[in-house]
């Protein structure tokens, strides 16, 4: 039982150490900026007009 | 008692947060600040007037389908580090759209809802091929088309499309047309369902729900299921307003870690949380769970009745 549950978190930490890579990535990669660029614009097609 | 109020308080405490920009509820206008960069965990238009932070599907079709395609490190890392580290409890906690649907769902009309029907099962893989073909395949192919949120998000037109239009009117350039109406019919669809079914958008439709759902067996936060403690009572599949089945499958994709099962579990075999600490494992013992049981007779809190009903 406490092994199955460790190797489950392990998966886990493993999966969260690449996302936190891939964040470290993207962030460096200048895609912040192209979140940003989008969310502070009002989607007219998003919501339905346009 | 106390218990019973913590998930719709962190439920009103993250839709506030998430939408902390008030003002502009009034002025029709939406927030400009540096944390608009950063995804929220859970589904909010970043159109909506109130909106903080971006939506993580809006924001992965805008880089799907930008017309020099780049593979999406920051939201793909952001969707796996709220998926590795909670799994579908985003959803049971976090997410704004998810828990207007839990309020619709608490209105007493019709007083008997409906728990499952033929067909529910089979339609709950729906949200995948949403995820595949509305969120990935399509913004791919039509560049520069957010077809998700175009065609489908219910949570757009409630949280963006409605207050800007109330706010705006037809003024700005901003006329509703066809593509308004469809959304529209949407929503309705989704309200009037909510009042039949827990949560239905999350169950059928959420392709934000489908990756959650998909981290739920690697989060760390999790679901623990004691098989020695368990006396196959039944409580936690009569509780679960998911239809999920805990003691078979006490990780699986539908689960949005509400809590209501290891609420009613009159043996304390079901355990949910992160597994980090001494104080996690001795509770699931038999000895901390024979603790827990005698810490509970002694205060009367013991609890059977069954949260769903």
């Amino acid at each position: 039982m406490k092994k199955n549950f460790f190797s489950g978190n392990i998966r886990g930490l493993i999966v969260l150490a690449a996302a936190i890579g891939l964040i470290v990535t993207g962030i460096l990669l200048g895609q912040y900026s192209q979140v940003l660029g989008k969310a502070i614009r009002v989607c007219l097609e998003c919501i339905g007009i346009g | 008692m106390k218990k019973h109020f913590l998930r719709p308080g962190i439920q009103l405490a993250a839709t506030l947060v998430q939408n902390a920009n008030f003002k502009g509820f009034f002025t029709g206008k939406i927030y400009k600040g540096d944390t608009k960069g950063v995804c929220v965990p859970g589904l909010n238009c970043y159109s909506c007037p109130g909106a903080v932070g971006a939506c993580p599907i809006g924001s992965l079709q805008n880089f799907l389908g930008s017309t020099h395609f780049k593979i999406p490190y920051y939201v793909v890392g952001l969707l796996l580090f709220f998926g590795a580290l909670l799994g579908r409890a985003v959803c049971g906690f976090l997410c704004p759209f998810g828990f207007i649907q839990e309020l619709i769902h608490k209105i007493p009309f019709p007083q008997k809802k409906i728990r499952t029907f033929p067909g529910d099962k089979q339609l709950r893989y729906l949200k995948y091929a949403i995820l595949l073909i509305f969120v990935i395949t399509l913004p791919i192919i039509f560049k520069l088309t957010p077809t998700f949120c175009k065609y489908i998000c219910p949570a757009g037109t409630l949280e963006g499309g409605l207050p800007i239009v109330l706010i705006h009117g037809s003024s700005n350039g901003m006329k509703t047309g066809f593509l308004f109406g469809w959304k529209m019919g949407i929503l309705i669809i989704c309200i009037i369902a909510c009042l039949f079914i827990y949560r239905p958008f999350c169950k059928y439709l959420c392709p934000l729900g489908a990756i959650y759902g998909l981290c739920n067996p690697i989060s760390l936060y999790r679901m623990h299921f004691n098989e020695n403690a368990c006396t196959h009572c039944g409580a936690c599949v009569r509780a679960c307003p998911m239809q999920v089945d805990p003691v078979k499958t006490p990780n699986s994709a539908e689960c949005i870690r509400c809590g209501k099962c290891t609420g009613v579990c009159p043996s304390h075999a079901l355990k949910c949380g992160f597994a980090f600490g001494k104080n996690y494992w001795h509770d699931l013992t038999e000895e901390g769970i024979l603790h827990e049981n005698r810490r509970q007779e002694t205060q009367g809190t013991v609890s059977h009745e069954n949260p769903a009903g």
